[in-house]
């Protein structure tokens, strides 16, 4: 995704979306984004994921679901390697971004994140300004003008629908902004780092119903651009905004599928009990 | 708000019978504290405060015909009933007496306030109550109203060139005669020029000092004997019985600002403060400079860097431990390692020649504020840490899935957010540091040190120097002074100005903090 010119509204007519009826896991090793081979991953001793291979297609959204404790947001961390931080994680398995092991000695985990942006469950702007929430990953990157940095920060705001509503107060506080207006602000900036991923863990999960749409709409309106992973709690969220859906349970990848052929036709009887309601999660 | 027709439900006052005494004794406990805080302040303040509001003076002629000039102090009843004492202030130490004496309440003939006493304030042997007889100034005398007219014209004038001659001796002769003993080996003519500039300037304050002679009072006191007294030893007269109320307040301010603005006479038992004031400003300050980056840093480490295993625990636990050592404690350890063995070593480096006279060998306001800034440490390393590990995850993991390293995190995120915490420890530090007395007997405060550490002459802030602090200047005039009941007044205002300073300094904190924390925005509750 990049902003020169490019604004997500004008790309949103461009979007194909016809050909995802049919496509049974019908993307091609090229489209695949991130390819997930063989990952297990332990808290301290104890396995949280096991062997799991799935491959997440480019520029489609795609859900992780399944009761608490199954995994899907451990899994989601591994993506952008924010597990490092924690001396009891062990690993095995790899994980490829565009074909590149982000393991890889040579892969610098800053870098890698920039790339593979991520959105939590609670809203964490910084105690800054709404601007300088924006610039935050920016002024990271450095040598940037500041003419720059007001374009990017006002493309970003746009590209998060945030910018009718802030433009008048960039200057104040992050944390006066309503949780919704957070959450957006939250996507904004890290859209500013113009992410090839981004990652989503329950975004919707704090907000109100009115909010949650809104957060619904920006996943639509930006899945052209990007790559999409979004952990929910909320099957009828996946069922409205992914393309394909992968259920994890108990730390295993119980089913992975186009969205519609997973909720209408699923393969087994577990994943069935799951999106009826029948097991309690 | 009441409603028609609706009950109240709830209440927080506890109604029933035994949920009561809980109420009543956690009240009691609240009210007792503030009580007591309530009654130090305004002790110290009436106390102090009082001490420079020009008291009435009586006149009282006892039932054997002796002569009594004096403030009444405070009045006892005797054992057995055997009468009233009352104490009086009669100053005069020069009368060969004390300056207090006891009289008997029921043996007074006569009490009257007469408008013509006076009060002198002198260099020499304190304070002096009378009448004014006689001025003798250049040959002539003069008595009456002119006399007292003369006198308060000619303490006007000495105290021009009193000024004049401080301003010379600080501003240019005590920093000549610095030079010339730290440069000794300078050039012949160099050494010649600087003989003949001090020269000049000693006999410019000589000249100056001639100018003060001259001028006698004749005074009277209570027994009606007359003495010769130098107008220039005099530095303040007045008569407290003719003066109006606000006159009185007047000399109130006076006084007041008297003891703020100028340093102490008479073995600390007169006089200002004011050395005292900047030298505890000065080292709390310099302590706060010094003793903030290595906790921050500390904690940093402690909360951010090191493995969270059994080692830290053990390190931080000894942190905590170390805010109980007594602070005297702290005292030993910098007179030991900062004054011996480090000021020595300088000593032995760079200041080879003045040796053995001590420079930095010595107690002084660097080993001082050093001394205190190890004291303080351990508040702040732990205020720190807590306000680290308030900072919540989510925070950190946002700043670093944007690409930030974890030092950026660190400076970008969670040092500015944790700010508050830092400055919540640097206030409990300079709350603890301002009022340490004991240490700073070990290392550096002085009974009497009247040049202030900063000055005009290079480096400006004269760290090696010994410096006066207002807790030990209580101390001293309480404990050291030759009659304690007469520099008790000043103990007070002393005392109240030490809890004025301490408040001073941590209200600037707290401000600093409040900004902070409105610029950072308000915490979000969760």
């Amino acid at each position: 995704m990049s902003i020169d010119g490019r604004l997500p509204q004008r790309q949103l007519s461009q979007a194909s979306l016809g050909s995802r009826r049919g496509a049974v896991m019908a993307f091609s090793e090229a489209d695949t984004c991130l390819d997930i081979q063989g990952l297990s991953l332990a808290y301290a001793g104890k396995p949280a994921l096991k062997d799991l291979t799935l491959r997440i297609p480019r520029h489609r959204v795609t859900a992780f679901i399944g009761p608490s404790g199954c995994g899907k947001s451990t899994l989601l961390r591994a993506l952008n390697r924010l597990h490092d931080l924690n001396e009891d994680v062990s690993r095995r398995g790899s994980i490829y971004l565009d074909g590149h092991d982000i393991h890889d000695s040579r892969v610098a985990v800053s870098e890698l994140r920039r790339r593979v942006g991520m959105v939590f469950q609670a809203p964490n702007p910084f105690p800054m300004s709404i601007y300088d929430n924006v610039a935050f990953g920016l002024r990271l990157q450095g040598g940037l003008s500041k003419r720059r940095i007001d374009d990017v920060v006002e493309w970003a705001l746009k590209s998060a629908a945030l910018w009718e509503e802030v433009k008048g107060r960039l200057r104040a506080s992050a944390w006066s902004l309503s949780g919704g207006q957070q959450q957006r602000l939250v996507i904004a900036r890290t859209l500013a780092v113009e992410p090839e991923v981004l990652l989503l863990d329950e975004p919707a999960s704090a907000l109100d119903p009115i909010s949650t749409l809104k957060i619904e709409e920006l996943i639509r309106t930006l899945k052209p651009h990007l790559t999409l992973v979004l952990v929910t709690h909320n099957m009828q969220q996946a069922a409205r905004v992914s393309d394909y859906t992968a259920f994890l349970h108990n730390g295993e990848l119980v089913e992975y599928g186009p969205t519609d052929t997973l909720f209408t036709h699923p393969r087994l009887r577990r994943t069935e009990n799951y999106i009826t309601g029948r097991m309690v999660g | 708000m009441k409603i028609p027709g609706h009950t109240a439900v709830g209440s927080k006052t506890l109604r029933r019978p035994h949920e009561g005494p809980w109420a009543w004794l956690a009240a009691a406990s609240v009210a007792l504290s503030v009580l007591m805080l309530g009654a130090l302040i305004v002790l110290l303040s009436v106390k102090g405060l009082a001490n420079f509001w020009p008291s009435t003076l009586h006149e009282v002629i006892l039932d054997d015909g002796d002569t009594v000039i004096g403030v009444p102090f405070e009045q006892r009843t005797l054992p057995g009933g055997e009468g009233v004492e009352r104490r009086y202030w009669i100053a005069n130490r020069d009368d060969g007496g004390g300056i207090w004496r006891w009289l008997s309440v029921p043996r007074l003939a006569s009490d009257q306030t007469p408008d013509d006493l006076v009060v002198l304030e002198r260099r020499h042997w304190g304070t002096f109550f009378g009448r004014l007889v006689a001025v003798r100034l250049e040959g002539e005398r003069l008595t009456g109203e002119a006399a007292w007219l003369a006198m308060e014209q000619r303490l006007k004038e000495l105290d021009a060139l009193r000024q004049a001659r401080q301003q010379l001796t600080r501003d240019d002769i005590l920093p000549l005669i610095r030079r010339m003993e730290r440069e000794p080996s300078s050039s012949e003519t160099q050494h010649r020029l600087d003989d003949r500039q001090l020269q000049a300037l000693q006999a410019r304050a000589k000249e100056l000092r001639r100018l003060q002679q001259g001028g006698v009072l004749v005074l009277e006191n209570s027994q009606g004997q007359r003495q010769e007294q130098p107008l220039e030893e005099v530095l303040d007269a007045w008569r407290p019985n003719a003066m109006a109320w606000y006159e009185k307040l007047g000399h109130w301010g006076g006084e007041l600002w008297q003891f703020l603005s100028e340093g102490p006479r008479d073995a600390n038992t007169a006089g200002g403060v004011w050395p005292a004031i900047f030298g505890t400003i000065l080292m709390v300050l310099l302590m706060s400079v010094l003793v903030t980056p290595f906790g921050v840093l500390a904690a940093v480490y402690l909360n951010e860097v090191a493995h969270q295993g059994r080692l830290t625990r053990l390190v931080r636990i000894g942190v905590r431990n170390l805010a109980g050592v007594p602070s005297i404690v702290y005292g030993v350890f910098g007179l030991g390692v900062f004054v011996y063995g480090i000021g020595g070593s300088i000593d032995r480096w760079f200041f080879d020649s003045s040796l053995p006279s001590p420079t930095f060998g010595t107690g002084g306001l660097l080993w001082a504020s050093l001394t205190l800034a190890l004291l303080t440490l351990p508040v702040v390393i732990v205020a720190t840490e807590e306000g680290l590990s308030r900072i919540p995850l989510h925070q950190r993991e946002g700043a670093l899935a944007l690409g930030a390293t974890r030092f950026e995190t660190l400076t970008r995120v969670v040092l500015p957010m944790a700010m508050p915490a830092m400055l919540t420890g640097l206030i409990l530090a300079v709350a603890r540091a301002a009022g340490e007395v004991a240490p700073l007997m070990l290392v550096g405060v002085a009974k009497l040190a009247p040049q202030v550490p900063v000055d005009g002459e290079f480096p400006f802030l004269h760290l090696e120097r010994k410096f006066m602090h207002l807790g030990y200047h209580i101390y001293d005039a309480a404990f050291h002074s030759s009659d304690v009941q007469a520099a008790m007044p000043l103990v007070y205002a002393t005392a109240l100005l030490l809890v004025v300073v301490i408040l001073v300094l941590n209200l600037t904190a707290i401000f600093m903090r409040h900004y902070l924390r409105k610029r950072h925005g308000a915490p979000v509750r969760r």
